[in-house]
Formats: structure tokens, sequence, C-alpha cells
């Protein structure tokens, strides 16, 4: 009596703690809603499993007790109920599958005219890089590494020299612009994950990653590394700024190129190199 | 495979087949050294690996209390970012592969396979004694790493490279990864002389009678984690070395080219995802090396104490078989976003999903056992119970996380560390829990402490399910896993303090029943309640043995005989409620049994 009060107990105790639970994902700030919804459908139909087999155990437990008068049923196999349950199963996979397949799809097809982004990871802290005023991204090697070139941008790269650095962990984006982040690390794993965009990618040193997303919520949205990668992962933070327009630009005007970083480091003969590519382009 | 009634064999006597070998003298060992250290019964053996994997399993369980301590209390135990992520690498790597790996296949198989197929043995006695030693030997090297200049490694247990022989990464720049690295490989070694063992035993050793279908689920279970661990741990193992040539020779499998705190390394063109790879291949059958003994024996435990055959024996054997298979084409559904070709997505949700059939299969036969059962609530069978619950709660969010576009704002949080410590941590946990209660018995011929053993099962189930239930709701809030301070992050919708403090208060009791229970075997083993002859009344072999406990070579002057399957519980027209699989079916002529 007890065991099957204990079962139905657990049963029960978690879905009463499933609904009254104050901890659950913060408002959605991103075109991701159909994750959300997923996760819902889930909910529902594994809750129904789950409740479904307890009670069912509960039920057993109480009804079958040990008694040394009876007897157990005895039967091997019932292949009927076998099969109906295998293909009812089956059906429920089928209905997880189908809509998270949909979604995911949606999430490896970046749409065309995503802005582009770049961000960067390294122990213990973020960079990023707009594409300037030519919309394209310029090449990087990890080899042009240093002081003067925190990215590693090809100098002879046209598409390089009006890039925008940002050496800092804050990054502002423009509420309901599609972007595509490519990630990147230098030195080992990361992963750029705003709980509210609710979208996360390993960024991996060798290759650039990507995922995209639209932000449709102005506000302050905190970034985590989610991705283990050395000591100071538990502090390696940072903010997502989404702005409307009028404050989006006002930012934009504030950051540097990286023309205007070589130049402010004395490095102009740099400078001259890119500029004379931009114009053989 | 036809279902013979009983009568029919009966009438064919060449349906027990003939000796196909003449029975062989076994090596009897005569001094101390060669009884009980350097020994070749599979039974002290298994014991040894026992014994071993729980000493280990005590450094991760403390580990375990000071990571929670940290977590919910900061500064009681001071502990800087190095510290902490050290023990949750070394918590984690005990408890999967020198605990739970260890314990089900080096403990439960040696100590059940020889007994339950009806052998005196393992068919390489001598072979199994190395096979522990190198084990021991694996388990000193790890615990050597605690003693070197800089720790162990802190790399995380997936030891995912760069980090992992990085400086920012404790032990990255030392012997701490050097050493995981080498007891990893030392481990295989071991497991893979053992292994061959269990295997070849099953397939060669079982005593006349003893078709592949009349094996208890146990057996079956042991025997398809052992075929997934032959074919998993080496790719483990090539991952260790060539971990181990990038970090002692500079080579760059792993390693791409990359600048670490403002220093360009020497690395170029290696692949930080080709290591990941590698270790899912092995790390998702790990999975599985840990549940299916699980499964097995959970099985045999709930027919055991409801009186009942297993239901749907066929249909669990296959289910067991298939999710064998399929476990080795999930692996990438834990590297969703490792940065893989998004593609793989589509074909890894796929199968990911397919495997919850079987093992949904597995879950209704269970319950479908209870049903119309006569159920005594042994002890064992509580944990039997406690493990259903757990399982499906935990199988359950696998289908979460499994489900690719599902997967990716839960990765990384600490819904992932819910759903895998209730699946494959405290599921199987329980069912080893149970499994001592039944078998103490038999290796000691003395019960364990009913008392001690009640407090044990609630303490310990009540305790578990409220360390990980309300994690998962940690992880939908978005806190990740990993972290040193646990922080009030600004997307929180209610703060997280009471709860870890919850979590932690839970953890420290739960873990503190433990000793209860380690207190409980060695008192009992002394003073325990005399058990006798088969007590649970079950009829499988290693209940039918001449001597309780059972003494080398197992069975006396003849092996038993089998006629039947391992169920046949509650036959209607027998006198008992139990008919053990070597009795002939002339001793219960009125038995109506179904299935051979």
């Amino acid at each position: 009596m007890i065991v099957a009060l204990l079962v139905i107990l657990v049963t029960i105790g978690s879905v009463i703690f499933h609904m009254w639970s104050p901890w659950w994902w913060s408002e959605i700030a991103s075109n991701w809603q159909g994750m959300d919804d997923t996760i819902l459908l889930t909910f529902w139909i594994t809750g129904a499993v789950f409740v479904a087999i307890g009670l069912f155990m509960a039920y057993c437990i109480w009804k079958y007790k040990y008694n040394k008068n009876n007897k157990a049923d005895y039967e091997p196999e019932n292949s009927k109920l076998e099969w109906a349950l295998t293909i009812l199963t089956t059906i429920g996979v089928i209905a997880l599958l189908a809509p998270g397949l949909i979604v995911w799809n949606n999430f490896v097809t970046v749409p065309k005219g995503a802005y582009e982004i770049e961000v960067v990871g390294q122990q213990w802290y973020w960079m990023y890089r707009l594409p300037g005023k030519d919309g394209v991204l310029g090449t990087t090697d990890i080899k042009n590494i240093n002081d003067d070139n925190p990215f590693g941008l090809n100098t002879d790269d046209p598409h390089s020299i009006d890039d925008v650095l940002i050496d800092a962990d804050d990054l502002h984006l423009l509420k309901d612009q599609v972007v595509k982040l490519n990630l990147r690390a230098l030195d080992v794993l990361h992963d750029f994950y705003v709980p509210q965009f609710r979208a996360k990618m390993d960024m991996v040193p060798g290759m650039i990653t990507y995922y995209w997303f639209t932000p449709i919520k102005t506000g302050t949205f905190e970034i985590l590394c989610a991705e283990y990668c050395g000591t100071g992962h538990y502090s390696m933070l940072g903010y997502v700024i989404v702005d409307e327009e009028e404050d989006y630009n006002e930012w934009l005007s504030e950051q540097m190129t990286f023309e205007e970083v070589l130049a402010s480091n004395g490095k102009s003969d740099l400078i001259k190199l890119a500029l004379n590519k931009k114009n053989d382009l | 495979m036809a279902a013979d009634s009983y009568d029919d064999v009966a009438k064919n006597k060449d349906s027990i087949p003939e000796l196909e070998v003449a029975p062989q003298d076994l090596y009897h060992a005569k001094s101390f050294w060669t009884k009980y250290i350097f020994c070749q019964d599979a039974k002290v053996i298994g014991i040894q690996y026992a014994l071993t994997a729980a000493a280990i399993g005590m450094v991760g369980l403390v580990s375990s209390w000071l990571m929670r301590m940290q977590i919910a209390f900061p500064g009681v135990i001071p502990m800087d970012p190095a510290a902490y992520y050290q023990l949750v690498t070394m918590h984690g790597m005990i408890m999967v592969v020198y605990l739970l790996t260890a314990l089900f296949l080096g403990g439960f198989g040696n100590y059940l396979i020889p007994l339950m197929v009806g052998a005196r043995d393992m068919v390489f006695p001598y072979v199994n004694m190395i096979s522990f030693w190198v084990f021991f030997l694996a388990v000193v090297i790890l615990a050597a790493s605690y003693f070197v200049p800089g720790g162990p490694t802190g790399a995380g247990w997936t030891l995912y490279p760069p980090q992992a022989i990085t400086s920012g990464t404790p032990g990255g720049d030392g012997l701490g990864i050097v050493l995981m690295l080498v007891s990893l490989a030392v481990f295989v070694i071991g497991f893979t002389m053992g292994g061959l063992n269990y295997v070849i035993t099953i397939l060669q050793a079982r005593t006349r009678g003893m078709t592949l279908m009349r094996l208890p689920l146990t057996v079956w279970g042991i025997f398809t984690a052992t075929v997934l661990a032959l074919f998993a741990f080496p790719a483990l193992f090539v991952a260790g070395i060539m971990m181990t040539l990038d970090n002692m020779l500079g080579t760059s499998f792993f390693m791409p080219a990359i600048v670490e705190f403002g220093e360009r390394l020497s690395y170029d063109g290696g692949s930080p995802i080709l290591f990941q790879h590698l270790f899912w291949f092995f790390g998702h059958p790990e999975v599985y090396i840990v549940a299916l003994p699980a499964f097995g024996i959970v099985s045999d435990l709930i027919s055991v104490h409801a009186r009942k055959n297993i239901f749907g024996y066929r249909m669990m054997v296959w289910a067991i078989v298939i999710i064998g298979a399929l476990s080795f084409v999930v692996w990438a559904h834990h590297m969703y976003v490792a940065g893989m070709n998004p593609w793989f997505g589509f074909f890894f949700a796929t199968t990911t999903l397919i495997i919850a059939i079987p093992t949904a299969i597995k879950v209704y036969n269970w319950v479908l056992t209870l049903w119309r059962g006569n159920i005594k609530l042994t002890i064992p069978m509580l944990f039997s119970i406690a493990f259903i619950i757990t399982f499906v709660n935990g199988g359950l969010t696998g289908l979460f996380l499994g489900n690719v576009a599902v997967d990716v704002p839960l990765s990384d949080t600490y819904f992932v560390v819910a759903h895998f410590h209730m699946v494959m941590g405290i599921a199987p946990v329980l069912v080893i829990l149970g499994s001592i209660y039944h078998w103490f018995p038999l290796i000691t011929g003395r019960f364990l402490n009913e008392k001690l053993g009640r407090i044990h099962f609630w303490v310990t189930f009540i305790g578990s399910y409220s360390i990980y239930f309300p994690m998962h709701y940690l992880g939908f809030m978005g806190v990740t896993r990993r972290y040193f301070e646990v922080f009030e992050g600004d997307n929180f919708t209610y703060s997280i303090t009471g709860i870890n403090q919850f979590i932690t208060v839970a953890a420290l009791i739960t873990g503190a029943a433990q000793f209860v229970f380690f207190y409980n075997i060695i008192t009992s083993s002394k003073f325990g309640k005399k058990a006798g002859k088969n007590p649970w009344k079950a009829c499988s072999l290693e209940w039918q043995t001449a001597d309780v406990p059972p003494t080398h070579g197992n069975f006396g002057k003849e092996l038993p005989v089998v006629y039947r399957w391992a169920y046949d519980y509650s036959v209607p027209g027998a006198d008992q409620d139990y008919i053990t699989q070597d009795t002939p079916p002339s001793d219960v002529a009125n038995a109506r049994a179904e299935q051979t």
C-alpha cells in the first residue's frame, strides 16, 4: 500500500512540480518559437506516457500484492498486445520527430540576405566583427594574429579594411534584422549562447561554424559560454543589446573600422597595401 | 523458434544434447596468494572487481559532494575554479568507466555468467585473473594523478581537445591529462581480456540444454553489453593514443593552429571534431554498456519477486540486441551543436528516436510482468520499481534531447545533467543496489539486514529523485553546466540559490545513505540472518549449486542439465510456484508450461 502510494506520489508530484515550477524559460526574444512549441508538444506526449506508466504500475503493486493463496498469471507472451504497444509507440515517436525535423530544417537553412556578423571566442572573452560598408566580412588567418590585428584579418583582402572591429564583450543588434553569426574560436571550444534567443552552436578553432536568428525584442540579454573552455569558463559572459534603428546607428558610429584601428596603432603602411587592393577591385 | 510443449521434450530424449567435450579439471589453487589475490575463480575475480570499483567509486561520490557544496554553499569548503573542474572531471570519469562499467561487466559478469550458464568457470581463467590486475593497475594510475604536480586533469570527462591539453585547463600542461589517457588505455586492455572471456564463455561453455533462448536476461544484457564494449572501446583507445601523441610529441591529430593567451602554438591542421566523433563512437555505446546489464538484471529481479514469468521474453531479447545494434549509429546526437555538418542532425535525430521504440517495449514488458503477478515487496523489488520510474523519467527526457531542434536550447544546460544522471546514473545504480540485496545471500550465505535495507532504499530513491527532477527546470531556464559559480543570471525567472541548496542537501543525505549500506554489507556478511539454499525460490541456475555460497567449480560432481527457460514461475498445475531450470519434465508431470 505504502509503495503504491509512493509511486502515485512521485508521478503526480512530478506533474504538480511541473505546473507550479517558478523555474521556467524566460520569454523568447528571437524567431525560434518553433523550438519552444516542440518542447511543449514533447512535454504533453512524454508527460502522458509518464503518468500512464506510473499510475498503471501503482495499480499493479496495489492490486497484485503477494498473497500465498494467490498464483500469478502464466502468460509468457501476448503478441497482439506487444504489437499494439509497439505501433502506438512508433506513432508517438513520429509525432515528436516530424515537427522537430521541420524546425531543424529552418534552423540550418540561412535566409538569403542575412546580415553576417563574426563572433570570436577566446579564453575568456568575446570579440565581434561587422562587415562594414561593403557588406562583406574580410577573410582571416590565425597566423596574422598579433596585438595590432587581434582578429587575424588578411590585410591583402580588400574586404578587410572597412570591417568594424569590436574588441569588447558586448554586441549590439538591430531589432528584426535577420543575422547570421559566423562563429570562430582562437584557442579552444566555446559556445555563444543567449538563453532568450534559444539558439546555440559551438565555436571550433580551425573552422567557422554558424547559426542564424532574428531578434524580435529590444532589450539587454546575457551571453553565456555554453561549452567548457577551461578554468575561466564560468566567467566568459557578455551582453547582446537589441536596439531600434536610431540607437543602433549611434552605437555603430562609435565603433572603429580595421582601417582606423591600424591608423591608431601607426600601421599606415598596411592600410596603403589594403587600400590599393581595394582600388584594384 | 517453435514453442514446444514439455510433453514433446519429454518424449524426445535427443533434445538434451550429449556432452561435446569431456569435463576438464580446473586449476586448484593451494596457497593464500593464488586463492585470494591472483585468483582464477571467476567468482572471486568478480568480487575483486566490485570492491575495487566501489573503492574508487567512493572517491567519485565524495567528489560530487564537494562539487555540490561549491555550487550551493560557496566558500564553506574553500576551492578555486581549477579544483572544482578537477572534481567535476574525476567524478564523471570514475562513475562512468571505473565504477559502472567495471562493476556491471567485471563484477556481475564474472560472478554470474558461469553460474547462470551452468559452467564451472570462465573459459580462460588465467586471462581473467590478469584482466582484473590490469584493471587494478588502471585504477592505481588514475589515483596517482591526484598526486602529481598540477593535480588530475580538469578537462571534463569528455576530455575535449584542444582544452584538454592546453594550459587554460587544470592538468592540461602537466601530467594530469597524460595519466588519465594512459589509465584509460590500460583499462581498455584489461577490459578486452575480460570481455573476450565473457563472450566466449556465454557462446561456448553453456551447459547441456541451455540454449541461447533459455538464458536469463541478465546474461543477455551482460553479453550484448560486452560485445558493444569490445567494438566501442577501441575508438576510445585510439583517441587516447592520438591525444597522447598530440600532447607529448606535438603531432596535430586533434589540434588546429591556435593562439592561446597571445601565443601561437606549434600545432596546425588537426580537427577537434574528429576527437568528438571518436569519443562518442565509444561514448554512446558506453551508455548502453551500462544500461543493458541493468535492463537484463532488473528483468530477472522483477520476475523472481513478482513470482511471474518475464512478459514477452523473446521480444525482450530482441529489444536488447536491437538497442545494442542501434547504439552504434546514434553517437552524433551528442554533437548536434558541436559544429559538425548540420545535415547530420536529420539522420542522427531519426536513429535516436527510433531507439526509443525497443526501449519503450522493455518498459512495457517490465510493467506487464507486474500485472497479474503475485508481487513480493522485497528490497530487490522495491529497487526495481524505483528503477522503472527513474528510467522512464530519464528515458522520456531523452526524447527532448534526441530531437535535434529541441536539443539546441537545452544542450549544455542542467537539463542534460539531469537527464543523463537519471537514465545512466541513478537508474543503473538502483539496479546494482537491488541486485546486491538479491544476490548477497548467494555470495555470503546471509541476508542483508532488512531494516537498514529499507531505510537505505527510501532515502536513496526519494533523495536521488529530489536531486535530479528539479534540475531539469534549471536547464529550461538556461542555467549552463560546468559553471564554477552558479550565478543568478539576468534571464532567470526565479532565484536558483534556494533550489541549489535543496539539491545539495538531498545529495549529501543520499550519499550518506550509501555509507549505511556499506555498514550493512560489512556487518551482515558476518552476522546476517542465514539464508540457506535458494531463499528467493528462483528458477535460474546460480541458485541451484551444491554448496551455498558456491565453491570453486560452482556445481557439484555433475554439471546441471537444463530443461526449460529461467522463468517458469506460477506454472499452472505445478505444486510450487516455481520450477527450476534443471528440473526434468518428468518431475513436474502435471505442470502445463508453454515455453521452452
